[in-house]
């Protein structure tokens, strides 16, 4: 048996996709996770910044845990964020820069999403750099997955597209369907994700609230 | 003058920090069980709103945007330091919470006993950095625009979360099925509530 792939380790990274997934179960990281869902596209360039610094800021603060003075450890963790996303942010407006317009000041409050902030507080200060990067990559994952299905639904049925290809067929059209404009909205956001929670919870017994 | 009221009404009603941008999403939902704890914590954020954005502003055009470093010396005119912007805005506000947390408990410990709890938490409120963030943005003409600006998305915040745990506090009594229970239904809530902002959109006076 592969010992980094240990049961452990199998529940660090895959349990944040479903069971305790970090928007639907954690509620952490909601903000940005509704704004940028409009379209598939950066939603999808959003998943990915936010795993890489979560899974990276995990690494960093996990190495330096023991030396961090108790006092100011949100400080310190504010700030390997906050290079990290300065980095991430840099990169995206030298290699995606249509979509770095598009994400706006979203990349910039990657720094204050709850979820680097929960992750770093509740896993990477108490456990091993190995540990914390694969929990980070969970979360990331488990947070990309949430902004992938919603912007799907929000994209398909708000403009008849995805990744900017037209998928609704013209003969639609022709015979009286229309675009749901209300979709592009951001209230039909927060009304997606609480069917995403509904299906869920229906489903995982466990997690209903009384 | 005309201007300044513009953009205050304008960033409570059409520019809502949470129906608008879902900033500050995190604790609008954990503090929004009641209303009295939720009007404190309205406070506290619209109150160090009210004194990060104008600090970050001035640091914007006077130290970070390209040129701005003039003042001090003509051979730095050329020198752009926005990509700091980041690193430093954050450090102001964890520097102004940490400040502003002391200076009430010094002086005001009744206030302090009603809101030191979320004082701490307003450092990582998204609402607070993404009010300086959109500053930057939109390129403010002075000091009064920005700070008339922070001031409305603070009030706009307040409203809403006292609004959602007004909501919240009635809801108690409904029968709501039960996959729905809890945060479900109090995403559809503000869903429903920013439905309803939408009908400010186009506001201007």
């Amino acid at each position: 048996m592969n010992k980094l792939i240990s049961d452990k380790t199998k529940q660090v990274l895959l349990g944040p996709l479903s069971k305790n997934n970090p928007i639907m179960v954690q509620v952490l990281g909601i903000c940005s996770a509704l704004a940028v869902t409009a379209k598939l596209e950066p939603a999808l360039v959003m998943g990915i910044s936010v795993t890489v610094i979560v899974a990276f800021s995990n690494v960093i603060i996990s190495l330096i845990r023991n030396t961090i003075p108790n006092r100011i450890r949100i400080i310190v963790q504010l700030v390997v964020v906050a290079a990290l996303v300065t980095i991430v942010s840099e990169i995206l407006k030298a290699f995606a820069y249509d979509v770095s317009v598009q994400l706006s000041v979203y990349v910039g409050l990657i720094i204050t999403n709850c979820i680097l902030m929960g992750r770093l507080e509740a896993f990477a200060m108490s456990n091993k750099p190995w540990e914390s990067f694969l929990d980070g990559l969970g979360n990331g994952f488990g947070y990309a997955l949430i902004l992938i299905i919603v912007s799907f639904f929000r994209e398909l049925l708000g403009s008849g597209t995805l990744l900017g290809y037209t998928i609704i067929p013209s003969s639609f059209y022709e015979s009286g369907y229309m675009n749901n404009g209300l979709m592009l909205m951001p209230p039909m956001a927060l009304i997606l994700v609480a069917c995403i929670i509904w299906i869920h919870r229906a489903k995982n017994k466990e997690l209903q609230e009384k | 003058m005309e201007g300044i009221l513009n953009i205050f009404i304008k960033s409570i009603f059409v520019d809502n920090m949470i129906f608008a941008y879902f900033l500050g999403m995190c604790s609008y939902l954990a503090v929004s069980k009641n209303v009295k704890t939720s009007l404190g914590l309205g406070a506290a954020v619209t109150f160090v709103l009210f004194i990060t954005v104008p600090v970050n502003y001035l640091l914007e055009n006077y130290v970070l945007k390209e040129g701005a470093l003039q003042w001090l010396s003509p051979q730095l005119a050329s020198l752009d330091l926005s990509y700091l912007s980041f690193i430093l805005f954050i450090a102001v506000i964890a520097a102004i919470t940490q400040i502003v947390e002391m200076a009430v408990e010094k002086f005001s410990p009744s206030l302090y006993n009603s809101l030191g709890i979320f004082l701490p938490l307003i450092a990582v409120n998204c609402a607070i950095m993404g009010a300086s963030l959109f500053m930057q943005q939109r390129a403010f003409h002075n000091i009064g625009e920005a700070t008339s600006y922070a001031l409305g998305s603070g009030v706009g915040w307040l409203l809403a979360i006292v609004g959602l745990a007004a909501i919240r506090e009635k809801m108690e009594y409904s029968n709501v099925p039960k996959p729905l229970r809890g945060l479900g239904i109090t995403f559809i809530t503000v869903g429903l509530m920013g439905i309803a902002f939408m009908c400010f959109s186009g506001l201007k006076i």
